[in-house]
């Protein structure tokens, strides 16, 4: 069999799983439709100055899609990860022939796929309820903004389980981090309404960076070029690649506690 | 031994300062079910783990299907499997799809439906894992590590907090497996399992084997004293004695001499639960 095989393999049995973990649906499908939905109807009918004044639902579909993708790769791997290692299934699965990289792979490959399908439902969404355009000139530049940036978020869940030590642990932990990051980056809060200070901060994090990158690929007003941020999108690699090198050495497999 | 599945010489493991285990020989041949008998702590999960290949030892010489498990790879793999101590398998997976998972990872599987009828769960295909008891679970663990069609099955503590129908529900599919001819290293610390399952068995305390050998023969129950009793004129009469045959001779002599009956006469050797419980507090000491 083929290292691919393997991972196709292991992938069709991680999207079952997803698919049938309400947890997972819930807070990874639902949640972001629900916040688009909630913000859409509050802030609604006011503009954003931001490449020249756009609707703010136009603002927060990109925005939505942003955090639908850290939330489908970072957090899910994470917890699942952590989940999967507490209960012993990760050292179970290296009792068997499957190269232990494959177990990972096919995760990595359900939550790209998971945050792939997250920007096809919000960007229809945003066009079927608000009319928000689906810039399909600039799809290349979309789908590799996507990719990189779901690449790297996969990279820091892993890297994060490191710092879990129990499945109690792991959704406070992953919280912990990401909700500030959402408010400070702009993702819930519009950002020309956060205090420059506050930006600053963000742009030490990669959330704010892909959330950038991502937003000047998905709304045309910032005109020209193919709209591939790579300033941007080199810095949220970078934070992935660390990641990486951070997982590869403190990833574990067997459970930390009992 | 030329046929020995597993052999251990002189095997430690430590844990910092505390030596888990120290210095166990042991060898077990193909198409035994092997018993690893011993209390909690005693170091028997630290040795399978080792044969498994999922712990370094400090010392001694391990093979396992004529490598070292420590540095055993894919094809070896192929040929061994495990059921842990604590696994808790996914438990939005099916019986049927679990075992498909397994499958998959194997390059000659055994198929899916021989495996669910070997482990008694027919009628639990399409139930998803978390829904099936813990008896049930543990029988389908024991089939996704059967799934590869291994040669070896390490079994560590089968049926720890099962009830005594789900208990001797894993027995028979254990027991089931000798016919498919799967040598079986089994650790536990119920007597009974052992006795009932296993072809040989050592028994280990405080990280050393105070005992081998058949459950018959183990711990040369032949030779410890027998208790020899009845109801004398004087009350109950109790002699121990390790010379059952002589004894015996001697008192239903002086009995017939004195034409007195020995009332409830009974020779009783120790079970092998008083050995175990013997030999275990023995090496405590």
């Amino acid at each position: 069999m083929t290292a691919l095989t393997l991972v196709a393999h292991q992938f069709r049995f991680d999207q079952k799983v997803f698919w049938r973990n309400p947890a997972s649906v819930f807070f990874t499908v639902m949640f972001p439709v629900i916040l688009l939905l909630i913000f859409a109807t509050v802030f609604g009918d006011e503009t954003v100055d931001v490449n020249g004044g756009i609707e703010t639902t136009t603002y927060y579909v990109p925005a939505i899609i942003t955090l639908s993708v850290i939330s489908a790769t970072m957090q899910t791997l994470a917890m699942s990860l952590v989940i999967a290692r507490e209960d012993g299934r990760l050292k179970r699965g290296r009792g068997t022939p499957m190269p232990s990289w494959v177990f990972i792979a096919g995760r990595i490959g359900n939550s790209i796929v998971v945050a792939l399908i997250m920007m096809a439902l919000i960007a229809t969404l945003g066009r079927v309820f608000y009319g928000v355009d689906i810039p399909w000139d600039r799809l290349p530049a979309i789908v590799v903004t996507l990719v990189i940036g779901a690449a790297a978020f996969c990279c820091l869940g892993i890297a994060l389980t490191a710092a879990i030590p129990s499945q109690d642990a792991a959704a406070p932990i992953v919280n912990a981090m990401l909700l500030p990051l959402y408010f400070l980056s702009g993702v819930f809060i519009p950002s020309d309404q956060l205090p420059s200070g506050v930006i600053h901060f963000a742009d030490a994090f990669p959330v704010r960076h892909f959330f950038e990158a991502f937003f000047n690929a998905y709304v045309p007003a910032t005109g020209g070029g193919a709209g591939v941020e790579w300033g941007h999108l080199a810095i949220v690699a970078g934070w992935g690649l660390a990641g990486l090198l951070l997982a590869a050495r403190y990833f574990r497999w067997t459970p930390r506690g009992g | 031994m030329a046929d020995a599945v597993i052999s251990i010489r002189g095997l430690r493991k430590a844990y910092g300062d505390f030596e888990a285990v120290r210095g166990i020989d042991l060898d077990v041949e193909r198409g035994e079910v092997f018993a690893f008998l011993g209390p909690n702590g005693a170091g028997k999960t630290t040795t399978v783990e080792i044969l498994e290949g999922y712990r370094k030892r400090s010392g001694g010489e391990v093979s396992v299907l004529g490598e070292d498990p420590q540095h055993a790879g894919r094809e070896w793999r192929e040929r061994v499997g495990s059921v842990l101590q604590s696994c808790r398998l996914d438990p939005y997976l099916t019986v049927r799809e679990s075992l498909a998972l397994f499958a998959g990872y194997y390059s000659r599987p055994r198929p899916v439906e021989e495996v669910i009828a070997l482990v008694g769960l027919e009628d639990k295909v399409d139930a998803r894992a978390g829904g099936l008891s813990g008896g049930q679970q543990r029988r389908l663990d024991v089939g996704m590590a059967l799934i590869g069609d291994p040669e070896l099955l390490f079994l560590d503590e089968p049926t720890t907090g099962f009830d005594p129908s789900a208990r001797r529900a894993a027995w028979d599919v254990i027991a089931g497996l000798r016919d498919l001819g799967v040598t079986v290293f089994l650790t536990t610390h119920y007597m009974d399992e052992a006795q009932r399952l296993a072809d040989r068995l050592a028994i280990i305390s405080r990280g050393e084997v105070v005992a081998r050998g058949t459950p018959e023969d183990l711990g040369d129950r032949e030779s410890r004293p027998a208790t020899i009793s009845y109801r004398g004129s004087e009350g109950e009469v109790r002699v121990r004695t390790t010379t059952p045959t002589r004894t015996l001779h001697e008192l239903t002599g002086r009995a017939l001499e004195d034409g007195v009956d020995l009332e409830g006469l009974e020779v009783t050797r120790p079970s092998l639960e008083d050995i175990y419980l013997e030999l275990t507090s023995e090496a405590a000491e």
